[in-house]
């Protein structure tokens, strides 16, 4: 109960507020809730999602708009305009998405940025929405006969929206499909190899934080009773990125923090500086862009964070989750011994006229283990490209459990039961460990957004996370189960996406340089892990530079040279075939 | 290029040189030392540190221990641009050339270091690199980006000797090239040589390399397994068991 | 629509495309350079036009006490550094460059009367003024973060854009201002009245274009920063220092943005916060460029500048909502045209 106390006494004191504040006090706080509400949304999509957008202020002026010329031309009620400002937004938000988030990062920001300014002209520029001078005479929310005419009124409809959010918010980054959208941060081809995808995780997201910022707009008409384009300009748009990132942009109170602390100082330089400075100028702009700056400079993370580290002191061992029970997930079908999983036929693969593979051909059986080697630039690590679906190959055939995928989506192999880890670890450092080896069960799970925003999912979530758990302790890393993945050793941070990978449930594993970094002991105890799944009938795929690694594990070895397979065979005809030890030692006369 | 110097006198000294990438050690404490106008190898399998200690020596990566040039310690805030102006010139791994610029254009940039010089000085750089290799002369105006894997380690090496190194370090020049241009590559490795640039030869490919150096190290997970001078290294037969795993012998 | 309006429109487009596509190169050469997506650039529009317009009216301007400031706490910063690493013989360089500079344009506005000076020295004046800020601004806003994502550099940019806007205003004030024209007059060709102030701007732009391309394509220097863009290891492995390379780009940047504020004063009023708009749309053309293409961004300026022209007789309230609408089919197209691979470690 005591974790949380610190929330209570935030709603109870949020609760009390008109009771003891003046009105002046109620007013900015329920700019600041208004404020928190697109911040938030800002959370999810920059600071979990990792994409910018500085187009916000114009998604709260689309909400704000609509109910404002709805209920004023037309008279409908405003409970219905927001469903329509929703409806308006989100169509503004998927065209504007399907378009810029398929670009590389700094598209998306630019494109808010331009599509930012011209909503602004445009609002400003329509006649039915008043020109610069804006609408006025909207009608104050009512709840039945309730009106809710004044700021104090509004205030708890204000604040209770916004605990929604948080609420919302945090439930479903606590979720298999929060797991998807943080994956977002761990690129691309990780998040996809997972399963997860991507476009419409992005997609979604974007979506969230523009209806969000709706919501706010909606409420501000409802409490101004007017609206003109001047809220909703660029500048604002940066404000409420400002709030973002000043508040800790990865963290949902930090949006709450960021707007109070950027509102409340705002009103203070406002007062204060043309006192000290005279009239003529708008300095709180200057103070907010330097203390940017700043803070990027120094703290990137933002405020939240360094509250969270004063209150639990430093070093503050991450408590242990407590796992409820729950059912095993459902196993794919065994595989029986000696069955062909993945064999690929003459795969080539060309950039321009450098050949990176050519005609390789290989096959993999359930219950064993197959070793490629060779020596660096061989053509080793785009051959595992093209099997997992990350690169199509130029010509050949690859086939994975009697099914064409060369040139399908890393996606459905995944989905197929192959399962893969990096050769450069890829994870997410700031997810706990055990978070990061659910994501491998991604496909396992089924919740969507809704459910996993009110906590429909909560049974199916327990089972992913046993699934998890389990996986760890396969692997020998339950005792980390709870610390963020970023604080393991490197080579734990391998052995961590072999169980990953493992959480998936494949009938093959590929995995690309398990034991680099690895301690002898720790070798030991993956081939020893290594040989179990293999006696489980997994079969298993590798690349590996550590010789007495691979010579003492593999049951068949086959070994690459410029793109080429230049040998195949036993462990012991590998060490001693003349053309492997020409690749190795080198063989100019 | 630097014949007057006094050979046999230590040029480049590594002591104790250690690099961890977070809490693995890639680098354990490597020693090695490099006498003027010589050719030193370090040779070893895949992931044994090799580029590291390249990287290492360039100033590219934080590193612990002690590394002298002409007994002036190159400390930490000595940086990489600050390395290339003492002569310590790096052709590494991936040649990092500049794919949209014309041959001629690459080759004039490696002599950036020296641009205090004036335009004539280079200008004879230029005429003594085409020399060397004639190829890059036929391919002056070509882009970079355009020229086969030989010619592109051609154009690297050629870059770095417009910089007049007096430490030339060669990260795997052999790497993805067939075995004919590989011949061409060492050969002319032996040729640089003969005009007194020390080198230090990073090589995968130890047979090629111990060939034409004349003292070598075998590093294995970070450490010297083995030095001494070529010849003796490459009747060793340790050596081919560090490449090839099974302890023998 | 008859042809006389036809070729004022397109005068007044190339006109203005011509500023964009001075912009536009800049902001490409910076992005390529250092990563950064340099949104201040339209503040560096504002204070070239309106420092040379204080200039003019025998009035020190602001700005210039802005480079002592920001030369002042450059020296300090990398005073200390270097003192801490015993390189006491980059002292004297880093004087004469951070405060030195700064300094001697101080007295040379302090010591000349500015407003009697022959029109071509005050304008050297204004760019000696603002383009120091480029290079400063680098090394305080931007070099602690070389190595920060695109999008932490983007949010400092923002940021840096709204500092020195906030700046401008106080500088300035809110009123704006109007440079005079280099000549007066007009041409009469045929139908077409050509004025003499478009004629400079365009011509004036081509010859920057022209000096660009041979800075770049000729010169070491040039090559050094196009090597950096290309290949920030390789470059460092050449001895080309990145930090070098952003304050250079960064001085390129701003003398370019301060030369087009110059240039457009005579036909525009500007006011301290003018810059943004116009900055903006030279990004416009950068991006159909795709941040990366020279030649292209410099057509898609100019595409820029006839679209904005049009769209003011046709629909003159709605010219800003076309201009920045256009980013939509373009992001749209360039979505399509490029297939974004992930880059490897």
């Amino acid at each position: 109960m005591r974790r949380h106390l610190p929330v209570a006494l935030f709603v109870a004191l949020l609760a009390s507020g008109p009771l003891w504040l003046p009105e002046f006090g109620v007013t900015l706080l329920n700019y600041i809730g208004l404020y928190a509400m697109v911040a938030l949304g800002l959370v999810l999509l920059t600071g979990v999602g990792g994409m910018t957008s500085f187009g916000q202020a114009a998604f709260v002026g689309l909400g704000a708009y609509t109910t404002a010329y709805l209920t004023t031309a037309h008279e409908l009620s405003p409970w219905l305009t927001l469903v329509i400002g929703w409806i308006i937004t989100g169509g503004f938000a998927l065209l504007l998405g399907a378009i810029t988030l398929r670009l590389s990062g700094h598209f998306l920001p630019l494109g808010t940025l331009a599509w930012g300014i011209s909503l602004y002209f445009l609002f400003g520029n329509l006649d039915d929405l008043g020109g610069h001078t804006g609408l006025t005479g909207i009608p104050p929310l009512s709840l039945g006969s309730l009106e809710l005419k004044s700021g104090e009124s509004l205030y708890f409809l204000i604040w209770l929206i916004v605990l929604a959010f948080v609420l919302v918010t945090r439930n479903l980054l606590d979720s298999r499909t929060g797991r998807a959208i943080r994956a977002l941060k761990g690129g691309v081809v990780m998040a996809e190899s997972m399963g997860v995808n991507t476009t419409r995780v992005k997609m979604v997201v974007f979506l969230i934080a523009a209806l969000m910022a709706a919501t706010s707009g909606w409420l501000y008409a409802h409490l101004q009773r007017f609206v003109n384009p001047t809220p909703f300009a660029l500048n604002m748009g940066i404000e409420y990125l400002f709030m973002a990132v000043v508040g800790g942009v990865a963290h949902v109170w930090g949006a709450i923090v960021g707007a109070g602390l950027i509102t409340v100082l705002k009103q203070w330089l406002q007062d204060l500086l043309p006192q000290l400075l005279g009239s003529d100028g708008n300095f709180e702009i200057i103070v907010f862009g330097l203390l940017m700056i700043f803070m990027l400079q120094r703290a990137r993370d933002g405020i939240w964070p360094l509250v969270l580290k004063l209150f639990h002191g430093l070093g503050a061992a991450p408590r242990a989750r407590v796992l409820p029970e729950a059912e095993p997930l459902e196993r794919r079908p065994a595989r029986k011994a000696g069955e062909v999983l993945l064999d690929a036929r003459q795969v080539t693969r060309r950039f321009g006229g450098l050949v990176a593979n050519k005609d390789m051909s290989l096959s993999v059986a359930a219950g064993e283990i197959l070793a490629l080697i060779g020596p660096n630039g061989a053509g080793k690590s785009t051959f595992f490209n093209q099997i997992s679906g990350v690169d199509t190959p130029t010509s050949g055939e690859i086939s994975f459990l009697g099914e064409r995928v060369d040139g399908a989506e890393s996606r459905r192999i995944a989905r197929a039961g192959m399962s893969r880890t990096f050769q450069h670890v890829r994870l997410l450092p700031t997810m706990t460990v055990r978070e990061n080896v659910a994501l491998g069960a991604h496909l396992r799970g089924h919740g969507g957004y809704l459910a996993a925003a009110l906590r429909l999912e909560r049974n199916e979530e327990a089972r992913l996370l046993r699934e998890a758990q389990r996986a760890l302790e396969r692997v020998g890393l339950a005792d980390y189960a709870d610390q963020p993945a970023g604080s393991l050793a490197l080579g734990q941070q391998r052995i961590l996406e072999i169980a990953r990978a493992l959480c998936a449930d494949p009938c093959l594993l590929l995995l690309d340089e398990p034991a680099a970094g690895l301690r002898y002991l720790e070798k030991q105890a993956l081939a020893e892990l290594l040989k179990s799944l293999k006696g489980e009938g997994l079969g298993i795929l590798l690349v590996e530079h550590d010789m007495d690694f691979v010579m003492g594990l593999a049951d068949r070895v086959v070994v690459m040279e410029f793109g080429e397979k230049i040998a195949e065979g036993l462990p012991a005809e590998i060490q001693t075939n003349p053309a492997v030890i020409e690749a190795y030692l080198g063989g100019v006369e | 290029m630097s014949g007057m110097e006094q050979k046999n006198k230590p040029l480049l000294e590594v002591r104790d040189l250690a690099v961890a990438y977070g809490k693995v050690e890639a680098l354990q404490g490597a020693n090695l030392t490099l006498r003027q106008g010589e050719l030193v190898t370090v040779i070893g399998p895949n992931g044994a540190g090799k580029t590291t200690l390249l990287s290492a020596l360039m100033g590219l990566l934080p590193a612990r221990g002690e590394v002298t040039l002409d007994g002036q310690p190159l400390s930490a805030d000595v940086d990489v641009e600050a390395r290339v102006g003492r002569g310590m010139i790096l052709v590494p791994e991936k040649r990092e050339l500049f794919a949209e610029m014309s041959v001629e254009d690459n080759l004039r940039l490696g002599a950036f270091s020296r641009r205090a010089e004036g335009r004539a000085a280079r200008d004879d750089t230029l005429a003594e690199v085409y020399d060397l290799f004639p190829r890059l002369k036929e391919r002056r105006g070509q882009e970079a980006g355009t020229l086969s894997g030989g010619e592109r380690q051609m154009l690297a090496m050629g870059r770095a000797l417009m910089a007049k190194p007096r430490v030339l370090m060669l990260d795997e020049p052999s790497l993805g090239l067939a075995p004919l241009i590989i011949r061409e590559i060492f050969r002319i490795v032996a040729e640089l040589k003969k005009t007194g640039v020390s080198i230090l030869l990073v090589e995968q490919n130890a047979r090629a390399a111990l060939k034409v150096a004349d003292y070598g190290y075998v590093l294995e997970t970070g450490h010297v397994a083995l030095e001494g001078p070529s010849a003796d290294l490459a009747a060793d037969e340790r050596v081919a068991a560090t490449y090839l795993g099974g302890k023998k012998g | 629509m008859d042809l006389q309006i036809l070729l004022l429109l397109g005068q007044d487009g190339l006109t203005n495309g011509a500023i964009y596509a001075l912009l536009a190169l800049a902001l490409v050469l910076v992005f390529a350079v250092t990563r950064v997506i340099f949104i201040p650039q339209g503040e560096f529009v504002a204070y070239g036009a309106l420092t040379l317009a204080a200039l003019q009216a025998g009035k020190v301007p602001a700005t210039i006490w802005l480079a002592v400031a920001l030369g002042a706490v450059v020296f300090v910063i990398d005073a200390a550094i270097a003192l801490r690493a015993r390189a006491w013989r980059r002292l004297p360089g880093l004087a004469a460059l951070t405060l030195g500079v700064p300094l001697a344009v101080a007295a040379l506005i302090h010591g000349l009367d500015a407003a009697t000076l022959a029109l071509p020295l005050q304008i050297l004046l204004a760019l000696a003024v603002v383009a120091p800020l480029g290079p400063l601004i680098y090394r305080l806003a931007f070099q602690p973060l070389a190595s920060a994502p695109v999008l932490v550099l983007l949010i400092v940019s923002v940021a840096t854009h709204m500092t020195l806007m906030g700046l401008g205003l106080v500088f300035f004030g809110a009123e704006g201002f109007r440079t005079p024209a280099f000549s007066d007059g007009s041409l009469e060709l045929g139908p077409a009245t050509l004025q003499y102030q478009s004629l400079w701007i365009v011509g004036v732009s081509l010859v920057l274009i022209v000096a660009l391309y041979l800075f770049f394509g000729r010169t070491l220097t040039g090559k050094a920063l196009r090597a950096t863009a290309m290949n920030r290891t390789g470059a460092r492995l050449m001895g080309i220092s990145t930090t070098l390379a952003g304050k250079l780009s960064f001085f390129v940047a701003a003398l370019m943005g301060a030369f087009s504020g110059v240039l457009v004063s005579p036909v525009t009023t500007l006011y301290y916060d003018s810059g943004f708009l116009i900055g903006l749309k030279g990004f416009v053309g950068a991006i159909i460029g795709g941040l990366i293409s020279y030649p292209v961004a410099a057509l898609g300026a100019v595409l820029v500048g006839l679209l904005e022209s049009f769209s003011s007789f046709y629909a003159s309230s709605f010219k800003e909502v076309i201009v920045f609408t256009l980013i939509i089919p373009v992001l749209l197209w360039r979505s399509l045209t490029t297939r974004h691979v992930e880059e490897e470690e």
